[in-house]
């Protein structure tokens, strides 16, 4: 299972009259649509001082807010904006992630993905290495804004959102069992995909997956190359 | 209720007294000894409403929930933290198993947002044919709610109907993918492979049959008085609120709020080029709900023959690099999954895998909206409602 291997499509590829846009063309990037621009400019007004940095992504607008903002964000959201919708709340975790134990010796999960060891922070940037963001649309717009906030590694704690949208109990219960930060003023903080006396934050780039660890994954075992491959061409794959 | 507790017929005075009194102190005895407080019933984890293992825990006065509380997790794979430790291409294996009864419909948006980010375009044939499964999965997956809809309130007959049905339109997915669940078919700038020879006249044919099985659940389901007093005026939910909850999809329509992202998200697919209707119902109910999945199968269904008939011609896969590296950068990627918004939000720092996946599953949120949704409801109303707002457990859990 060459599963690096892009499909045998390869020959049609070739002929594809649209070739060039294999490309990588960087104006998506910073486009936005009409409807996502509209939210933005509203909420820059009423929000002002406590938005730290917008930006456009692939039609979307990312706004990153202060923390002391967040929930105040999340009204004006609602409220203002016309943003009923809640799509989810979620964390992300920046730290780099660590080099696979035991790796080297062979051993371990040598298919997994190199990613760089420098710390960068996503669209909109980050104060430091957690973050929660959140998705609400417009239902009637047709239209929504990706709300990002820094969590201060100090007090681990961010305002909840379930006094302005209900749905915000779920995902926020979720981000806390997944990364270890808590919202303020939830009702009730308790796990729940994880079994209650479960240990660590799964989600966190220093949390192994052990699984993955102890053992090589199965699907290195039987690699065979693919008719008209040199053997050695899919460790060179997960390498590159 | 013991009949020791009676007095014995020995000690029983001369008179001849009427059996019914008997009866009457049978009666309060068992009054006294009955608790009429709060009862916790414990639904699942398994239990055949749930299609899995959704645990709820309900309390109840009587007949009457008073509160209810969805344990989930029963299946929790990890999916987010899996997908950091894969590559793109071996990620659509992972999240066909999140819906599975709609897998193909998953796969399209996680491509997009890999497409978007290495400013990929799909040819035009991949998308009408990426198009066409997706609505063939959104038959498929509807075909089994109309009929197992019936089956939670008692009707035997449309569950045969619906599983027969939807085994034609599966067929169809497995000639052209080799699956019938998880057919893993779409790749990072078009598709594995193109339709099978025969498959657009075949196709049709099944499409006929999708209108005449709808026309049939209408008669047998929609215009059965038992059925209309069992989903009529019970669970609704109000637009605003249902909205808030994250609640999507058909549900969401069956409360009037006019949203379709194959419609109202960023264009994807085909569906600009389609002629065809967002079905609404105003009343927000099982009822509705059912109403509103069974026009929008007709509606797929169109949309198949449209795709049929204007397909295009040309190559499905566009040129792709032999080693798929997505450029450092973030996207949200949004769709119409059959159940409701699915969602992909990929930050990529250019490495072979991505380095964060949120994976946003229509039936999590349109499950959290229960304990909300429970209270004050019947016990046997809470098996209709949870059918009716038609979940799979691997989507709340991924």
């Amino acid at each position: 299972m060459a599963a690096d291997a892009p499909p045998e499509a390869e020959t049609e590829a070739a002929v594809a009259p649209d070739a060039a846009e294999a490309e990588p063309v960087a104006e998506p990037r910073t486009t936005l649509l009409p409807g996502a621009a509209a939210l933005l400019e509203k909420l820059l007004a009423r929000l002002g001082d406590a938005v730290i940095e917008s930006a456009a992504c692939y039609g979307d607008a990312v706004v990153r807010v202060k923390p002391e903002a967040w929930l105040q964000a999340a009204r004006i959201a609602h409220d203002e904006l016309g943003c009923d919708y809640l799509s989810f709340i979620a964390g992300i975790d920046w730290m780099p992630t660590p080099t696979v134990a035991g790796a080297e010796e062979g051993s371990g999960d040598t298919s997994a993905p190199v990613q760089p060891r420098e710390t960068t922070y996503g669209v909109a940037g980050s104060a430091g290495r957690f973050q929660v963001f959140a998705r609400v649309d417009s239902t009637n717009a047709g239209a929504g804004l990706t709300l990002k906030t820094d969590i201060t590694t100090d007090t681990m704690r961010v305002d909840s959102w379930c006094s302005v949208y209900p749905g915000a109990d779920w995902h926020e219960r979720e981000a806390w069992e997944m990364y270890g930060f808590a919202f303020t003023g939830h009702p009730a903080l308790r796990h729940l995909y994880l079994p209650a006396e479960f240990e660590g934050h799964p989600l966190r780039k220093d949390f192994p997956l052990l699984a993955r660890e102890v053992k090589p994954w199965p699907g290195l075992v039987d690699v065979e190359p693919m008719p008209g491959e040199e053997p050695g061409d899919d460790e060179a794959a997960v390498e590159a | 209720m013991t009949t020791t507790d009676l007095p014995p017929p020995g000690d029983l005075p001369e008179v001849q007294i009427d059996p019914a009194i008997y009866r009457h102190l049978a009666d309060a005895q068992v009054n006294v000894e009955l608790d009429t407080g709060d009862m916790i019933l414990s639904l699942g984890p398994q239990h055949p409403a749930t299609h899995g293992t959704l645990r709820l825990v309900v309390r109840l006065d009587g007949e009457r929930v008073i509160a209810a509380d969805p344990i989930i997790g029963y299946m929790h794979r990890g999916y987010e933290k899996l997908t950091e430790y894969r590559t793109y291409p071996q990620i659509t294996t992972l999240i066909n198993r999140i819906d599975w009864l709609s897998s193909f419909a998953n796969e399209v948006p996680f491509v997009h947002a890999a497409e978007q980010l290495m400013g990929i375009e799909a040819p035009p044939r991949a998308v009408y044919i990426r198009t066409v499964l997706t609505e063939l999965s959104r038959i498929a997956t509807f075909l089994l709610f109309l009929g197992e809809m019936g089956l939670q309130v008692g009707a035997i007959t449309p569950a045969f109907y619906g599983f027969r049905d939807r085994e034609y339109v599966l067929n169809l997915i497995e000639a052209v993918t080799g699956g019938r669940f998880h057919p893993n078919f779409n790749r990072i700038g078009g598709l594995k492979d193109d339709f099978p020879w025969g498959f657009t006249a075949e196709c049709r044919q099944v499409m006929r049959r999708v209108f005449e099985s709808c026309d049939t659940f209408e008669d047998l389901v929609l215009g059965n008085p038992i059925f209309e007093q069992r989903t009529r005026s019970i669970g609704i939910i109000p637009p605003d609120l249902g909205a808030a909850y994250g609640v999507s999809g058909s549900n969401l329509r069956a409360s009037g709020v006019d949203w379709d992202l194959r419609r109202d998200a960023k264009p994807y697919l085909a569906y600009n080029e389609l002629d065809w209707k967002v079905w609404t119902h105003p009343d927000g109910d099982s009822f509705a709900r059912y109403w509103v999945r069974l026009q929008e199968t007709r509606e797929s269904a169109r949309m198949v023959l449209q795709l049929l008939d204007g397909m295009p011609s040309g190559p499905i896969m566009a040129k792709v690099p032999r080693i798929i590296k997505v450029p450092a950068g973030e996207v949200w990627v949004n769709t119409e999954n059959p159940l409701g918004e699915m969602g992909y939000y990929v930050i990529s720092k250019g490495a072979t895998g991505p380095f964060r996946v949120k994976i946003r599953s229509a039936s999590f949120s349109n499950v959290s909206i229960l304990p909300w949704l429970l209270k004050g409801v019947y016990v046997p109303d809470i098996v209709t409602i949870l059918a009716g707002l038609y979940f799979i457990l691997g989507d709340i859990d991924r």
